[in-house]
């Protein structure tokens, strides 16, 4: 399973594709907000964790049609199918290599974007933890949704139409416990539950997955 | 004589032919009656003007689009466990008439709250929750109509209404929590149901039992279409192999 894990990583590192893509997308949906919005610093700082959640679950959006359908064109997930590893642990590993290569860097690039929104220090940490506690339940959530699709020819459309409904109780608890630590109110039992969705995500959708995915090579 | 019997889809046939002029007669004996009743014959409420009347549309078509999904749920579980074919076919065809019922609500509601509330929309736990249930029915219709083999279509969307019921139910309690994170307290929505007083009880129970009987009729409808579809399918299919 780790040499599974790291394949996907020298895979995603050296192929190119999502690795930087979802960061420069993030990147510039930040700095577009405010030519939207406008530059009052007072506005933007009180949307900063909204729009910094909501670019963080896009970016992630993106590279998610990518993570089985490689591996489903070139037959890799046939022999991976027969392996040892039963297809949960595959699932499991895949969404990890996917929350590595782009959860993590959004995460840590976040409170640099939230400086550009004018977002609070305490709250650009409370931003960065809160995405570090869901971004997974993300990647989670997106393997779901890949194994449902990866058999489409077109499957990216609906491929975010299906994830991101899916998608709301992470983006709810998470901005929310981001927002309440920017204004200095009690965010723990919110960080809280966004950590009770992502360890329910993570127990319990690599068995979606994996079923899908069972389908799809039938 | 079980009730797994009318798996068989010759045997569904034969029933729900025999019980669907039933259905479709008692919703419209039902539905004009309740609708009219409610409609013209009740007075107009102090506070709410003629607007109360939307009541008879709004209330059992929200009642019916979530008891659809709740449908859609038993008959995916059905065919995960027990794989008839039948089942499968009635989540099928129940999902756009859920869509449909979730869309009257959301609408019914907007002229409602239009001249009540002062708005069209506002981001209320109800209104959200059902938005949020709209779009996990149209990415369930999106995922059928994608899949080319029915039979890995069944299982995909059978798993996807499994895992969306969850996220729905989530979502519904995560949303009252946003809500009240945000505004203080939920003072638009209005448990309307229990505020009602009996002169408008009576004509609603009339017409949530109408739009229960209209919904199985279309679906019953529907899922025969189904069949047909799939027996044609088969037929042109063997045609091909000859």
């Amino acid at each position: 399973m780790l040499a599974l894990l790291s394949r996907d990583l020298r895979l995603a590192v050296r192929a190119g594709g999502g690795f930087g893509l979802s960061l420069a997308f993030f990147l510039i949906l930040t700095v577009l907000v405010p030519f939207g919005v406008g530059p009052d610093p007072a506005r933007l700082q009180a949307i900063a964790p909204g729009i910094l959640w909501v670019g963080a679950l896009l970016a992630s959006l993106l590279s998610l049609d990518r993570m089985f359908q490689l591996d489903w064109e070139d037959g890799t997930l046939d022999a991976l199918a027969t392996a040892p590893v039963p297809m949960e642990g595959v699932v499991a590993m895949k969404a990890a290599a996917h929350w590595l290569t782009t959860g993590l860097p959004l995460t840590l690039a976040a409170p640099v974007l939230g400086v550009l929104l004018n977002l609070s220090g305490p709250g650009r940490g409370w931003l960065a933890l809160s995405l570090l506690v869901g971004t997974p339940a993300l990647s989670l959530i997106g393997a779901f949704g890949a194994g449902l699709t990866v058999g489409l020819k077109r499957g990216g459309l609906i491929l975010s139409l299906l994830v991101l409904p899916l998608y709301v109780p992470t983006l709810i608890f998470g901005a929310e416990a981001a927002r309440r630590g920017a204004e200095g109110l009690a965010a723990g039992p919110v960080l809280l539950l966004a950590g009770a969705i992502t360890l329910a995500c993570l127990a319990a959708l690599p068995y979606a997955a994996a079923a899908a995915i069972r389908v799809n090579l039938r | 004589m079980s009730i797994w019997e009318y798996a068989n889809p010759k045997k569904f046939m034969e029933t729900s032919g025999r019980i669907l002029p039933w259905a479709a007669a008692l919703s419209a004996l039902t539905l004009v009656p309740g609708l009219v009743w409610g409609f013209f014959l009740t007075p107009d409420a102090d506070r709410f003007g003629s607007t109360v009347k939307i009541i008879y549309i709004h209330v059992p078509s929200a009642f019916v689009a979530i008891n659809a999904w709740a449908m859609m749920l038993v008959a995916s579980l059905i065919w995960l466990i027990r794989r008839h074919h039948v089942s499968a076919l009635a989540a099928r065809a129940a999902a756009p008439v859920g869509m449909v019922m979730t869309l009257i609500a959301l609408f019914t509601g907007a002229i409602w709250g239009e001249p009540m509330w002062g708005t069209w929309w506002a981001w209320d736990p109800r209104l959200t929750s059902f938005l949020i249930l709209f779009l996990f029915y149209l990415g369930y219709i999106a995922l059928w109509a994608a899949i080319e083999n029915p039979d890995a279509a069944a299982d995909l969307t059978s798993v996807l209404c499994l895992v969306g019921s969850v996220f729905a139910f989530l979502s519904r309690y995560a949303v009252y929590f946003w809500a009240q994170g945000l505004h203080q307290g939920a003072s638009l929505s209005v448990d309307r149901a229990q505020h009602v007083a009996d002169v408008y009880a009576w004509p609603l129970w009339l017409s949530i039992a109408g739009f229960v009987l209209l919904f199985l009729t279309l679906v019953l409808v529907r899922t025969r279409t189904e069949i047909r579809a799939r027996r044609l399918s088969a037929l042109v299919a063997r045609e091909r192999m000859e």
